[in-house]
């Protein structure tokens, strides 16, 4: 079966991201991009699969700026088979993607379409979820474990009081949690061949997509900064400052 | 124009989080009607009739309901809320399950884990692991919103009466099944209601080591939280995960143990009131965030720090 995977151009897990002066956003010049981390999860997955012999061709997809490349040629190199990149330089809100991902489904028809839960820029878990309303198809969100059985797919998902399993009509739509594998690293001449992979450019317009929003950005401040705290000598001194002074036991 | 709450409930039970987003819905303004939707669900609507603050309780009582699978939840709310001027369900596993499909089947964005209202169409929510704050604006005819739960006070689950009405236009999709489920046992306050919070992290050295953590929060009356390093580590299971990732919590206390403080750990703890954290590395990030901090052996202290509470 075929899969699509989505994946996201997000600033890097580990910066520390810094709110801009006149509050227009966070400042992303000259700031290390990578692939989210939860979409470097579901490319893990789908490759998995095909290694199982379950997917027979994996199917990429970005939505965002040209950069995006970058990123689709890296899930090239960690074993998808083609990429498609749908340009766009606005930054377009879950609604919008899901649209254009729909559109992608649309020609591309493919039983299993997998997603991170959430990109760690806008944390707004949303995507996934909307392309299963957008499409009708069934979603296994938060995914811990995926296993595709005939026309249905099994998926425990990672939910507030412990696991829960949901059996889906393929095609179906998986998002990702953290511990549903562990991602590889693209080897050197993974990462050279990934450069012959096909590759297509397309545009919202072309798919036939409106990305307008309802909703705008305002403001972006930083958050209130804690006040700085004490080093206490001993756990007698612990016990008496949290008694006494800040009176929460 | 009235606001549809969707009750966060076990069928038997009304869950917390609906009273924190009841308030949330207070500070919008409107007639607030909460709707639960389950299967043998009489005793979560009747308590939600209680609920301070709440006008009307609609109730879809249904087979096709009793796990709240979004397939069959979504398209039902989704329909009610067109006469709504704003839907809200709490931020948890259940909320951002189901409501995106709800936004999506009404052609709207939503907004996810607000944790302030500025206006009816004005709110705040956290962007890049609560490094920023954006105060974002909807032109949307029905505001779908989920809403951190630890933003909002709970209502007072006693004092109201409201009336409650049976809706009907619930339906099996046919396209997801419930097959089972893996709950995590635990006697001690769920982690994100608790006041007091102990989290251990990598530093714990194994999950054994996690008995003196549970012998103080038994002592405190804590609920014991981790880090992610903990959980893929194996100390404990995945359900007790602290930050970004996992739960979100804001307790009166909050103790890190054996944890350095990273960044996605950080976005789940940091809003809490007082933080206490004990690490042998005295240049762990986490001191830059704790009230208190103590340079120590967590063997040492943790076991003192019983026996001095």
């Amino acid at each position: 079966m075929k899969v699509l995977v989505a994946v996201k151009r997000v600033v890097d897990y580990n910066v520390k991201v810094r709110v801009k002066a006149d509050n227009s956003g966070v400042d992303l010049a000259n700031v290390k991009m990578s692939m989210n981390p939860f979409c470097e999860i579901a490319v893990e997955e789908a490759v998995r699969l095909k290694e199982k012999g379950v997917a027979s061709e994996i199917v990429v997809v970005a939505v965002g700026p040209n950069a995006a490349q970058e990123q689709l040629r890296t899930a090239l190199a960690l074993g998808a088979d083609r990429a498609i990149l749908v340009e766009s330089n606005d930054e377009l809100n879950s609604l919008a993607v899901a649209k254009v991902l729909k559109a992608v489904v649309e020609k591309e028809q493919p039983q299993l379409v997998i997603l991170g839960k959430q990109a760690i820029d806008s944390d707004n878990n949303q995507t996934g979820q909307m392309l299963g309303a957008l499409t009708g198809m069934p979603q296994g969100t938060f995914a811990s474990k995926v296993e595709v059985a005939g026309d249905k797919v099994n998926v425990t998902r990672e939910i507030d009081g412990g696991l829960q399993t949901v059996a889906l009509s393929l095609p179906a739509i998986v998002t990702t949690d953290l511990r549903l594998n562990e991602p590889r690293y693209a080897s050197l001449p993974n990462i050279m061949k990934a450069k012959k992979k096909p590759l297509e450019t397309l545009t919202p317009d072309a798919l036939g997509v409106s990305t307008a929003s309802t909703v705008k950005t305002l403001k972006v401040e930083a958050p209130a900064t804690r006040s700085a705290g004490i080093k206490v000598k001993s756990v007698a001194e612990l016990v008496e400052k949290l008694k006494n002074e800040a009176k929460v036991i | 124009m009235a606001i549809l709450v969707i009750a966060e409930h076990s069928n038997a039970a009304l869950s917390a989080a609906t009273l924190n987003v009841v308030t949330a819905a207070q500070k919008i303004g409107g007639d607030i009607h909460v709707l639960v939707a389950g299967a043998g669900c009489a005793a979560a609507a009747e308590a939600a009739a209680k609920v301070a603050g709440v006008s009307k309780v609609l109730v879809a009582d249904d087979a096709s309901l009793a796990h709240q699978l979004p397939e069959n939840l979504a398209p039902l709310v989704a329909e009610l809320g067109k006469s709504y001027s704003h839907i809200l369900a709490a931020a948890t596993t259940t909320g951002k399950n189901f409501l995106p499909r709800v936004a999506a089947a009404l052609d709207v964005d939503q907004i996810s884990e607000i944790i302030a209202v500025e206006s009816a169409d004005t709110f705040k929510r956290p962007i890049y692991a609560g490094n920023a704050i954006a105060t974002v604006q909807s032109s949307a005819a029905v505001k779908v919103i989920t809403v951190r739960t630890t933003g909002f006070d709970a209502a007072a689950a006693e004092g109201g009466s409201a009336a409650v009405e049976a809706v009907a236009g619930a339906a099996d999709a046919g396209k997801s099944a419930f097959v089972g489920e893996e709950l995590a046992k635990s006697d001690r306050p769920e982690l994100t209601a608790a006041k007091i919070v102990v989290s251990g992290g990598r530093g714990m050295g194994n999950g054994d080591n996690f008995k003196h953590l549970y012998a103080l929060a038994d002592k405190l009356g804590a609920a014991v939280g981790a880090s992610r390093a903990a959980v893929d580590a194996g100390f404990v299971p995945n359900d007790m995960q602290v930050g970004q990732t996992g739960k979100i919590v804001a307790p009166q206390l909050y103790i890190a143990v054996g944890i350095s403080g990273a960044i996605q750990h950080l976005a789940g703890m940091k809003d809490s009131k007082v933080i206490v954290a004990i690490n042998k590395d005295e240049e762990a990030p986490i001191f830059q965030v704790a009230d208190y901090g103590l340079v120590a052996d967590l063997f040492e202290a943790v076991p003192e720090l019983e026996s001095l509470v």
